[in-house]
């Protein structure tokens, strides 16, 4: 058994971005893409043990790491996943492989530096979700931040140049005032960074609050949350697919995620007196960018809206738990639709890029009859729009049946409010998928389309397979997280006053 | 073989074929697709025959096991499972033998359309889906037999995605039932939040009667029954997917699809489905006057009022269409009624009619050259014998002529209501046997203007409306030299085979089903808040006497007016019907227009929420949160860099008057205090 699994699934993938990014030129394109799907498969292969090694019985942290690295400052490199990091470290190693190879052919400008920075990007991610310091968690959840941006920057479309300041500016802005919360729970802790250490200190009411703002400022960007969203549909727009599909796939995981780990259990009397403000942002997000998404005439910002919708669901799960403890399926709800959106966004941002690739055009007036020429495809988007929609037997339906469920416990108009999701969710979902998919051949460019390709038929299968996977049986990814999550009940139930 | 592998196999069986024909249809052509789809539907129909047999001769024990676990939250296990009593096994066989039939029907009907495989395999997919919501013994695998009869329902009836009209039907089917499952979800969340953290029906119907005087407050200070809230929550759902009113917008859309799927899935079988809810959830319903009353209100209204408008359709299938919508208004009353058995009894009689009675639509069609405007067609008795005959059958079944299928379950139907104590039992007794007058009005009138009368194809080039319909390939209409043929074997099999149960199955059924202890167990009946089939039961003394006894009644003698009616209007006298319109010429607008409930629809929630949408979009997002706090706070910033940068001019000269003035302000500042002190 390997014992620095953790480790290899961080440096592993930079390792090989950076051998990548040593072939040079676009001379050796060839050389690069070949590398980096080597690379991609190893750290997805590495990122498998932790699924099927992980031990489901009991909860704290698995397969840690410890080494000393600034001594000054009593900096440690720890290392550990629970069930709730582990299982985004395996995503995300899967959507590295996925983009890697949907990038093969597509990007022919660059492509070294294309496929290192997703590579590089990879291990950066794995980091922050594996890191139990908090200052090394700090350097990843930054240090991602770089390649996005140039990936944006670089091979984006024509407004590349501001969507990548703003996502840049937006997501730096809210992550400066967490370093400052750091150092005050550092002095606090007596000069330690460790994570689990922060979440042991007793802490003053007044000063829970601010944390928490720290913590909100920095987490809800990247969620988005209502109303710090806007960055997202311009940085989607801009970002080549494979952009996109972490973007949505994994980022806005990180925010959701840094809720979990750090403003409910650090702060948990702030989480519980500011959860009805949380909920009312989620709801929000859930309402009112349900109905934005609605009248989006771009595919891409479309499907960018309705990831802020989903991801409302996610923050409505956390809060209403933070709110009353006993709420496990909010809770795990809220994380089984952090897990399947990473799929199913993934696979609608994949579905755009396989016809922008052939067209050249995210406008929706652009299109019409695509299953005419594109009957495989078509098939495949069907599946996802309907993931998308939150359809039974795909991975879509179960967080949020699970969330609207544990919703009603809490308040039955949250749950209405959640539940128009079922309406709105698919009107915008089903109606692009009419315009675009269904009807006669709409122009000359949409009668010549070629059917989707092998490399393209196999990243949709693996897409397809995960989402009805998930769909039929999420009690696997549920059994990993149990263990995670009463330990989190155990945690944020109490009082820290 | 163990009950639970038989289980397995019925539900499964129609899955393998939808999966082989529609993954490999492609490479295994359309005769193996049809094939393949066929027998995993006649394995599944014959062992569900079997399944039920054991129900009606004898007493099999009920079966109610788990298959797997598919989640499990806070120590509650939610599985997938299957309950088999002697609902879940009637409907069984009811969905499987139409769905057999259909599937034979399908190989004649669409032999020249290029997605066969398709059809095929979504059509099969859908008898997996019915199977899984009726044979659930859980609220999450109901919802999920729900929502995948939704979405075949969605891919078959755009299943001719190239025609604009089909895909705007389906697209607003879907969403007109998730405002439907919307409630459903809702209802079902009560549930778990109340009853105990189980969603198996046992469990939560074992709780049922504890939290009968329970009350909630949605409202604060509103205290409403949990009981009741729960149950029109639920029933919210069955309006969805049973096309009540004011749900029902979708159904007549619906026939974009081909003919087969809307006699299985539009007629016999999916519409059925909330029917089929609510009388497996009867342990609840039963608890809630307040949405029985509701039900029986609902039920009524889409009785008699669609009833209206299939009086004054053209399109042949729409006018089964507003026939069905009408007849499940009918089953939705019984519930009401709390005649649970009387209900299921009649979807399982309009199932084997109405699909008859669709399927015999597409035969016409057919021989029609896929036109399906009555005004073209007429006296086709002539060349479409057995189309005919089975027509009429099914029609006479439909009205309620004594012996046939459809008069016991409707006759008892409204006995029922006249016997329930309910305050909404007067209207809903009035609306439905004003119902049965329209309905010999409508079938009739399209019986005698398909069958019977002038061959009118011959009279008119085709100039109508419902012409539009048909823009694609498929449609030729008949030249005023054609004669309509006769369709072939796979179509007429199914018609006969469908004909004979229209005949006979309410005759044979009736006792045991409405009256015998069958369905004891399945459906739960509170005999003294509600008594009405308990009297009913008392007054029962056979078919037969039944049959005879139905010659004093009224509903009779208003089927037999309709029918009359209908003929004067439409053979002896046609002048009449335009006279009549052009009396009322307001009601005949208000009708054909459907009551405007499309357009008010569209104007008010699809219009609605786009301009919502429209206005968080343009307002919200791009104006106050991006123009005003994100690119205004980078203005901010730009502007005072502006200003600042004036400062920075190059010049050396002014750098040192700059410092200078620094350096006394510095020396102000320190040495102040020390010279004044």
């Amino acid at each position: 058994m390997l014992t620095n699994v953790l480790s290899l699934v961080i440096w592993v993938p930079i390792l090989f971005g950076l051998l990548v990014l040593a072939t040079g030129s676009d001379a050796h394109a060839r050389l690069a893409r070949w590398i980096a799907v080597v690379g991609a498969l190893a750290g997805f292969l590495l990122s498998l043990p932790l699924f099927t090694g992980f031990a489901e019985l009991h909860g704290g942290m698995q397969f840690e790491e410890m080494h000393p690295w600034i001594e000054a400052l009593n900096i440690n490199y720890h290392l550990g996943v629970d069930g709730i990091s582990m299982l985004f470290v395996v995503l995300n190693s899967f959507t590295t492989l996925l983009v890697v190879i949907t990038g093969w052919e597509v990007i022919q400008k660059r492509t070294a530096q294309y496929m290192a920075a997703f590579l590089i990007m990879s291990g950066l991610i794995n980091g922050a979700f594996a890191a139990l310091d908090a200052i090394l968690f700090y350097v990843f959840f930054e240090g991602m931040l770089i390649p996005m941006y140039l990936i944006i920057g670089v091979w984006g479309g024509p407004r590349r140049v501001y969507a990548s300041i703003k996502f840049f500016l937006y997501t730096l802005l809210g992550s400066l005032l967490m370093l400052v919360a750091f150092i005050y729970l550092y002095n606090k802790a007596g000069n330690t960074f460790e994570i689990s250490a922060f979440q042991d200190l007793k802490i003053a009411f007044d000063v829970q609050i601010m944390l928490f703002i720290a913590f909100f400022l920095s987490f809800a960007v990247k969620v988005p949350m209502w109303p710090v969203h806007t960055w997202l549909p311009d940085a989607h727009v801009e970002a080549p697919t494979g952009g996109s599909m972490v973007l949505a796939a994994i980022t806005l995981k990180i925010g959701a995620y840094g809720f979990l780990r750090f403003a409910l259990p650090i702060a948990p009397d702030a989480s519980r007196y500011l959860s009805g403000f949380m909920v009312t942002l989620s709801l929000i997000a859930v309402v009112y960018i349900g109905l934005v998404a609605l009248v989006q005439t771009d595919m891409k910002k479309l499907v960018a809206y309705s990831s802020i919708s989903h991801m409302g669901f996610v923050t409505l799960g956390i809060f209403m738990f933070a709110g009353n403890t006993q709420n496990v399926y909010a809770v795990e709800g809220a994380l089984i639709q952090m897990v399947s959106h990473g799929f199913v966004s993934a696979a609608m941002f994949m579905s755009i890029g396989v016809m922008y690739d052939r067209m050249h055009s995210r406008n929706i007036g652009d299109y019409g009859g695509v299953a005419n020429k594109m009957p495989m495809f078509a098939a495949f988007m069907m599946l996802f729009a309907m993931a998308n929609a939150g359809l039974p037997a795909t991975s879509g339906f179960v967080g949020e049946f699970m969330v609207i469920l544990g919703a009603v416990q809490v308040n039955f108009w949250y749950a209405a409010l959640a539940a128009t999701t079922l309406i709105f969710g698919a009107a915008y979902t089903l109606w692009m998928f009419k315009r675009v998919i269904f009807g006669e051949v709409a122009n000359d460019h949409v009668a010549e389309l070629k059917d989707i390709n092998k490399r393209e038929f196999l990243v949709l299968a693996l897409l397809a397979l995960t989402v009805l996977g998930m769909g039929l049986y999420p009690q696997a990814f549920i059994d990993k997280m149990h263990p995670a999550v009463n330990d989190l009940i155990a945690h944020v139930a109490q009082s820290k006053l | 073989m163990d009950m639970k592998t038989l289980l397995l196999l019925i539900a499964l069986a129609p899955l393998a074929g939808s999966i082989v024909a529609g993954l490999f249809g492609w490479a295994i052509g359309r005769r193996a697709a049809h094939v393949v789809t066929i027998a995993g539907v006649a394995v599944s129909a014959i062992l569900s025959l079997k399944v039920l047999s054991g129900f009606v001769f004898g007493h099999a024990p009920v079966f109610n096991e788990p298959v797997y676990t598919w989640l499990t939250v806070n120590g509650n296990t939610y599985s997938v499972g299957f309950q088999i009593d002697a609902l879940s096994a009637l409907m069984m066989a009811v969905v499987t033998s139409v769905s057999l039939m259909v599937h034979i029907y399908t190989i004649g009907y669409m032999q020249e359309d290029p997605g066969y495989q398709r059809f095929f395999s979504y059509i099969s997919l859908f008898t997996f889906s019915m199977l899984m919501l009726v044979m659930s013994n859980n609220f999450i695998q109901l919802f999920f037999g729900w929502e995948a009869v939704g979405l075949v329902s969605y891919l078959l009836i755009g299943f001719w995605f190239k025609r604009p009209t089909a895909i705007f039907a389906n697209l607003k089917a879907f969403l007109v039932n998730r405002v439907g499952d919307f409630g459903f979800l809702l209802g079902i969340g009560l549930i778990l939040a109340y009853f105990g953290g189980s969603l198996e029906y046992r469990d939560v119907f074992a709780m049922a009667p504890q939290l009968a005087a329970k009350t909630i407050e949605l409202i604060p200070g509103h205290a409403w029954s949990l009981m009741s809230v729960t149950c029109v929550l639920l029933f919210v759902g069955a309006m969805g997917k049973s096309a009540q009113f004011p749900l029902h917008v979708w159904l007549p859309d619906s026939m974009e699809g081909p003919t087969p799927i809307s006699a299985l899935i539009h007629a016999a079988t999916m519409v059925t489905a909330g029917i089929f809810m609510v009388a497996r959830m009867s342990p609840l319903f039963e608890l809630s006057d307040t949405a029985l009353n509701f039900i029986m209100i609902i039920g009524s209204i889409t009785a008699l009022f669609m009833g209206f408008l299939g009086v004054v359709q053209n399109d042949i299938k729409r006018v089964v269409a507003y026939s069905t919508l009408s007849q499940l208004g009918y089953m939705t009353v019984a519930l009401g009624a709390s005649a649970y058995s009387v209900a299921v009894f009649h979807v399982m009689t309009h199932a084997f009619f109405k699909a008859l009675l669709f399927l015999a639509a597409g035969s016409v069609i057919m021989g029609m050259h896929h036109d399906q405007d009555m005004r073209n067609m007429g006296g086709l008795r002539k060349y479409m014998p057995i189309t005919w005959l089975t027509s009429l059958v099914g029609s006479l079944a439909l009205i309620g002529t004594p012996f046939f299928a459809g008069f016991y379950s409707k006759d008892s139907i409204i006995e029922a209501v006249n016997q329930s104590q309910l305050p909404a039992a007067g209207f809903a007794s009035f609306a439905l046997t004003a119902s049965v007058f329209v309905t010999a009005l409508y079938s009739f009138r399209m019986y005698f203007m398909v069958f019977h009368g002038k061959e009118r194809w011959k009279l008119n080039v085709h100039e109508h409306e419902a012409d539009a319909h048909d823009e694609d390939e498929h449609h030729h209409g008949l030249g005023p030299n054609d004669n309509p043929h006769e369709s072939p074997w796979v179509v007429t099999l199914p018609l006969v085979l469908l004909a004979i149960p229209s005949v006979v199955i309410g005759y044979l059924a009736v006792g045991p089903l409405v009256y015998g202890d069958f369905f004891n167990g399945a459906v739960v009946i509170d005999a003294i808040k509600h008594p009405a089939l308990l009297h009913l039961g008392e007054e029962f003394h056979g078919a037969t006497a039944m049959a005879l006894e139905s010659l004093r009644s009224l509903p009779l003698w208003l089927a037999a007016a309709g029918v009359l009616a209908a003929w004067i209007g439409y053979m002896k006298a046609p002048q009449l019907p335009d006279a009549i319109r052009r009396r009322i010429n307001g009601v005949y607008v208000l009708l054909v227009n459907k009551y405007y409930l499309d357009e008010l629809y569209f104007a008010v929630f699809a219009k609605g929420s786009r301009w919502l949408g429209n206005a968080f979009w343009k307002i919200g997002d791009m104006l106050l949160i991006d123009g005003l706090l994100v690119n205004g706070s980078a203005a901010m910033v730009a502007s005072i860099s502006r200003l600042t940068r004036r400062l920075q001019t190059g010049f050396i000269y002014s750098y040192a008057a700059t410092m200078i003035l620094g350096v006394l302000a510095l020396m102000t500042y320190w040495f102040a205090p020390l010279i004044l002190r």
